[in-house]
């Protein structure tokens, strides 16, 4: 779809330490950010966050405390929404009930005063995209998730934003759909060329759609990175948890070995190393049992799910630290049994890794 | 989840249609209806057809009635008060619901103050009017000290005594129906119309109004039948013989004043039918357009 220009291309769209409190909630910190042409980026947090007050502060149905955002040389958080033309898609779809699909699309182009002609052939081309031709005349009301999902992403883009916002739109379909739909956004995404600034907490969906991905929590930006950076690279504990890193020890660092009562284990440290007391985090999915040796864990098997492909077992270690690994062998509860990690997926940060870099927005940048 | 469906499917299998003996529950409702309601009802319709002077025939009172223009004129002086105030409270009701759509402490004080003019009753109010806006009261007193007017203005005992009563006694009603209308209606779809380029009039008029309609159509069938038997107001504020002798009044007379019963009981039918006809008609007018869910999607 090649796309006519509504608001003349850009080249970045730029957040500078923008603020937003609610009373005395401090809901988004000195976020500061920038986006590409073409980008696909992804806010990833768990609730209140403050991911979806940054896109409520980008579309401008919010207002910022503080701070400014800019599309190239144009500052544009002083415009209301209406004047912003960013394109929408709403966790629950927002579709305007008494309008037909066709009306739903082309109300933006409506808005703008396109002449008639025009807005049937663009709404045209809109529903054709996202496959909903036999669907053009009915109600909202009688469509499927799915299908009033497309319709919302449909409106969002006719107008030919720079930038389209999706606050969770796949959160409210179900597990097969939103594989679909997931492929689909990331279809449209690139066929139309523009920015895309996605909300969720999903980190699967997250890593597999985005080109990039800003981490928060708390309102703070804790890591912007590729997908892979994020993966394999967290940079602080926050990042390391809400990546997938759920096994923990905490104990004495010494350069990359970590003691915990009897167990030495090697890592690689993901920090200063300034501090003595160290936490090293390592997947489940790299934790399985082995012939007692180097970076061997002894624990005792609490718990055992059948998980297909393996086993995914809880161990408790001597000191009682709970950890999950996987097996491909079968293991009862009670077994006692080594586990082992290899150094490099284990990582190691100061113990107290909320004290992470503040500025770190601006130095991923 | 599967255990939990099990005695669902087996319950085609119970015994056929049984009454339920919970509907018996309902027995004091369908009494009290059919004493208070279907009774009444049903024996005045009889009333009026049988009439006071058998020989006249069965429809008598009914042609008297179309006959006589101090009867039959009291339809179109009801409908002219009734339809104005039912507009005006409608009309009005909108922008400051619209206005106050937003829960705010705004919203609660203005609700509040809205719900006093409910509990008061009409005639209380008429009776406020009467002074407040009579030859010595405080309006005409104030026109006259600005000098707006000569001499004082008839506000009462007159056509505009009742409408304005009919104003303040039903617009609280009206508001509060429409405010309740308005505030269903899910905010984020506005709030998609402003990324899609709706200024505040479009969001209001592309979306809020097209949703609020068979709401306003069910608002308005209530705010008239309420002002269609305007009675207290039109006797203490208006002019009971003249302008506003309006149909209750008429009623009235032939019960009252003639006692000729089976007369009062055939005006009440014919008052019964104008009001069901116009809230036939609006209610109708609702089929065409969207009254579905006022929701912006699934869940």
């Amino acid at each position: 779809m090649t796309q006519r220009t509504d608001h003349g291309d850009f080249r970045e769209l730029r957040l500078d330490r923008i603020n937003r409190t609610f009373g005395s909630h401090h809901a988004l910190r000195d976020m500061s950010l920038t986006i590409q042409v073409g980008e696909f980026v992804a806010l990833l947090g768990p609730s209140g966050c403050g991911k979806t007050t940054a896109l409520n502060c980008l579309a401008g149905l919010l207002p910022l405390s503080s701070g400014a955002i800019w599309l190239d040389d144009r500052r544009i958080d002083v415009l209301p929404s209406e004047k912003r033309g960013f394109g929408m898609v709403f966790q629950n779809y927002a579709l305007f009930p008494h309008m037909s699909v066709r009306k739903n699309i082309g109300f933006g182009l409506a808005m703008r005063g396109v002449a008639k002609r025009e807005i049937a052939e663009r709404v045209d081309r809109a529903i054709r995209m996202v496959q909903l031709g036999q669907h053009a005349d009915k109600l909202p009301g009688q469509l499927s998730g799915g299908q009033q999902q497309r319709v919302a992403i449909a409106r969002a883009i006719v107008i030919e934003p720079p930038l389209v916002l999706m606050d969770e739109p796949l959160s409210n379909l179900d597990a097969k759909l939103r594989l679909e739909m997931r492929a689909e956004i990331r279809r449209i995404h690139t066929s139309v060329g523009r920015a895309t600034v996605y909300v969720t907490h999903d980190q699967e969906e997250a890593l597999s759609l985005a080109d990039r991905i800003v981490v928060m929590k708390d309102g703070l930006v804790r890591q912007v990175g590729t997908p892979e950076d994020l993966y394999h690279r967290p940079a602080n504990l926050d990042v390391a948890r809400f990546m997938g890193f759920r096994n923990e020890l905490a104990g004495e660092a010494e350069g990359n070995v970590i003691r915990h009562r009897d167990v030495a284990l090697q890592g690689v440290r993901r920090d200063a190393g300034a501090t003595r007391q160290a936490v090293a985090v390592f997947r489940p999915e790299d934790l399985e049992p082995v012939a007692a040796g180097a970076n061997g864990i002894p624990v005792t098997v609490t718990a055992v799910e059948y998980g297909g492909r393996e086993f995914h077992l809880t161990g408790v270690t001597a000191g009682g630290v709970e950890l999950l690994a996987r097996s491909r062998e079968r293991v009862v509860v009670g077994d006692r049994l080594t586990l082992g990690v290899a150094p490099e997926q284990v990582l190691m940060f100061d113990a107290g890794g909320d004290a992470a870099p503040r500025g770190f927005a601006a130095a991923a940048e | 989840m599967t255990v939990d469906a099990l005695p669902a499917a087996t319950l085609p299998e119970r015994q056929p249609v049984r009454i339920d003996r919970a509907a018996w529950l309902a027995l004091p409702a369908v009494i009290f209806v059919l004493a208070l309601f279907i009774f009444p009802f049903g024996y005045g319709l009889v009333l009026s057809f049988s009439p006071l002077e058998a020989a006249q025939g069965w429809l008598a009172n009914y042609a008297k009635f179309f006959a006589d223009p101090a009867y039959y004129g009291t339809i179109a002086k009801t409908l002219w008060l009734a339809l104005p105030a039912t507009l005006i409270n409608v009309g009005a009701s909108v922008p400051i619901a619209y206005r106050m759509r937003v829960p705010s402490g705004g919203q609660r004080f203005v609700t509040t103050l809205l719900v006093i003019p409910i509990t008061l009753g009409t005639v209380l109010i008429a009776d406020g009017l009467l002074t407040y806006l009579g030859p010595q009261g405080w309006v005409n007193r104030i026109l006259l000290g600005l000098g707006l007017v000569d001499s004082p203005i008839r506000l009462v005992h007159n056509y505009t005594g009742v409408l304005l009563s009919l104003v303040v006694s039903g617009f609280p009603f009206t508001f509060l129906l429409t405010l309740s209308y308005i505030t269903g209606i899910d905010p984020v779809l506005a709030q998609a119309a402003r990324t899609l380029g709706a200024g505040p009039w479009r969001q209001f008029k592309e979306i809020y109004f097209p949703l609020l309609l068979p709401g306003l159509a069910v608002a308005f069938c209530l705010t008239f039948v309420q002002a269609f038997s305007v009675f207290p107001s039109a006797v203490l504020l208006g002019a009971p013989a003249g302008a506003t002798r309006v149909i209750s009044i008429a009623a009235y007379e032939a019960a009252f004043e003639n006692y000729d019963f089976p007369m009062a009981s055939a005006v009440a039918m014919i008052m019964g039918l104008v009001q069901l006809a116009i809230t036939v008609l609006v209610l109708s007018g609702r089929r065409l357009v969207y009254r579905g869910p006022v929701g912006g999607g699934k869940g």
